[in-house]
């Protein structure tokens, strides 16, 4: 492959399954050496893009270069420079986990003498040399998937797909993989082409993100360009009795926003149970720009507000103005939203009463 | 080339599996001779005496029946095989390698054909325990091994496309089972001849009655004539018709 050309080029690529449109004209640039994640929520079109950036799908439409081969062209040309470790885990559960590096190792050719070290070396990098003669079946969740990357990295494919690789993982299993994934661009200098539905492993992985929502890409960028879509952040306030309220921090700035509620908190001797400074991660944009609710479970874990940022129009974008009788405000901040924890509806409960 | 050494790697990995997991061919064992006891011993005074013949000359004439009731009943093991192999992730792997494309298929009709020669062997060594005493010479035995192998063959396609067109494993598990019932519907347990009109028709058109024909006359170190001819032609047929369709399943 030229060493300018990216890994990835696809332009108006579509598929629909019957009357279904699964991806709606999608372009994308990945180059060589990086890492992209193509985020979105379950049903957007990720695992089909892969599937067919990876051979195993044939688009309807579409200009679609892999590792500087034309994919409807040459798709031999493609799976010899790939390596996919999909959703579900590509093992073999009834042969041990060397016996599964070995089967790659024949599969792709790898002479006799030059396989042993192979599968040693990978055996000893993933850290599975312990378990390596234990049948796969035997296999917890983070090994299955370090065996997984593993048998992908055989061949030594200089672009790797990772679907959902962290999809069921404990989190420090989450994050060992993380480390690998990193380790693979780093060492290896490969190309990894991520599909995740963790804002957060996007945000930690990927130098560049596109959001997909149903079937098109709404944004794309540096998780920071990303981040900036979205001005401000949130201050989250919980009150004795139960209600909370979300606070749009506006242009002034976290420190001139936090002071005003705080002023207006004391003035007004609301009893708080609990205050919370939420700054812009890529699950507000995401909420942003999409309108849909990660399916993720942990999405909003860690910020007490949560789910209560409302998608699409109910952020107010102009003038920081508070959005009802409720907590009267200065121009730094902004009610976003009121909430009761027992009520799913908006309430306008004054929590300073 | 490439698709030989690809196909014996998969072979490798089948036998890993039947060495693994070996259930399937006890059970793929066991039953035909398990039928031919029972037939036998429990339905053998009456054949016979139908046959005109003992108890033993019954068990000869039925063991080439159970040989092809052998290879149908292995059938359900490499659907079953074939389908969950295709549930798993570890095909989506296969089919973005750069490997000769259809090698996991051949290499579960190549272990199932290991798999089917041990069941066989298992049926005619219970055979001749029970006092089957064949006719056949060396190569009687040659044509008998190879019709076997060619037939095996054939079957073992067609389970692999009848599991690939299933949506699930429990749907190709049942999808073979109507195959256990020809040998029972052609010459396997009695002579066509004894048969009623249609049901006759049909036993003496089906893939299985000239299969069992030509197994008799070679263990009787007779000529099989055109039962022969009708075998390897049905077995080309169905080994074609069974990879093309197999093909076209794993492709799409």
């Amino acid at each position: 492959m030229l060493n300018k050309e990216p890994a990835i080029a696809v332009t108006g690529l579509r598929k629909s399954y019957g009357p279904h449109l699964v991806l709606d004209g999608i372009d994308l640039t990945v180059p060589q050496g990086t890492i992209f994640s193509l985020l979105g929520p379950n049903g957007a079109g990720k695992t089909t893009t892969v599937q067919i950036l990876s051979t195993l799908l044939k688009a309807d439409a579409g200009q679609i270069r892999v590792a500087g081969h034309d994919l409807a062209a040459e798709p031999d040309a493609v799976r010899a420079a790939i390596g996919v470790t999909g959703q579900f885990s590509a093992v073999d559960d009834l042969l041990t986990g060397e016996e599964n590096l070995r089967l790659m190792a024949d599969l792709l050719h790898v002479g006799r003498g030059r396989r042993r070290q192979t599968v040693h070396a990978l055996l000893e990098r993933f850290d599975l040399a312990d378990v390596a003669r234990k049948p796969v079946a035997a296999y917890s969740g983070g090994l299955r998937r370090r065996l997984d990357l593993a048998m992908t990295m055989v061949g030594e494919p200089r672009l790797i797909f990772l679907d959902e690789p962290t999809a069921g993982l404990d989190p420090r299993s989450r994050r060992d993989l993380w480390q690998t994934v990193r380790g693979l661009v780093e060492n290896d200098g490969v190309t990894v082409f991520l599909t995740t539905q963790y804002l957060e492993e996007a945000d930690q992985l990927a130098d560049r993100v596109a959001l997909l929502s149903r079937g098109a890409l709404v944004a794309e960028g540096t998780p920071d360009q990303l981040k900036r879509l979205i001005p401000g952040g949130h201050i989250s306030v919980r009150f004795a009795d139960e209600t909370a309220l979300t606070v749009r921090i506006g242009d002034a700035g976290i420190v001139d926003s936090l002071r005003s509620v705080l002023e207006q908190l004391d003035a007004r001797e609301a009893e708080v149970a609990g205050l919370s400074v939420h700054t812009p991660d890529l699950d507000d944009v995401f909420l942003a720009l999409t309108g849909d609710a990660p399916a993720a479970p942990t999405a909003g874990v860690g910020s007490p507000a949560g789910p209560a940022i409302p998608a699409g129009p109910a952020i107010p974008a102009g003038p920081a103005i508070p959005a009802g009788p409720t907590l009267p405000t200065s121009p730094t901040a902004a009610v976003i939203t009121t909430t009761t924890a027992t009520t799913t509806a908006t309430t306008t409960k004054d929590p300073a009463r | 080339m490439r698709a030989l050494t690809d196909s014996a790697t998969m072979l490798r990995r089948q036998l890993k599996h039947i060495r693994r997991y070996p259930t399937p061919l006890l059970t793929y064992t066991a039953i035909p001779v398990v039928f031919l006891l029972l037939f036998v011993y429990v339905l053998g005074g009456t054949m016979s005496a139908g046959l005109g013949g003992s108890r033993a000359a019954y068990a000869g004439y039925l063991t080439p029946g159970i040989l092809a009731t052998t290879i149908a009943g292995a059938a359900q093991g490499t659907a079953i095989a074939v389908a969950m192999d295709m549930t798993g992730g570890i095909v989506a792997r296969f089919k973005t390698m750069a490997i000769a494309r259809v090698s996991v298929l051949t290499g579960h009709v190549l272990g199932a054909l290991v798999q089917n020669f041990l069941a066989l062997a298992a049926a005619l060594v219970a055979a001749l325990v029970i006092g089957f005493r064949p006719a056949a010479t060396v190569p009687d035995w040659l044509g008998v091994i190879g019709v076997l192998a060619m037939f095996t063959f054939a079957i073992t396609w067609l389970s692999a496309a009848l599991a690939m067109s299933a949506k699930s494993i429990a749907t190709a598990s049942n999808l073979p089972m109507p195959l256990l019932m020809l040998p029972f519907l052609g010459s396997g347990v009695v002579p066509t001849a004894s048969l009623p009109t249609p049901l006759r028709w049909f036993a003496n058109h089906q893939p299985f009655t000239p299969v069992i024909e030509t197994l008799r006359a070679l263990l009787n170190d007779q000529s099989a004539g055109t039962n022969l001819t009708k075998a390897v032609a049905w077995s080309v047929v169905i080994a074609l018709g069974g990879y093309l369709w197999a093909r076209k399943l794993y492709n799409r």
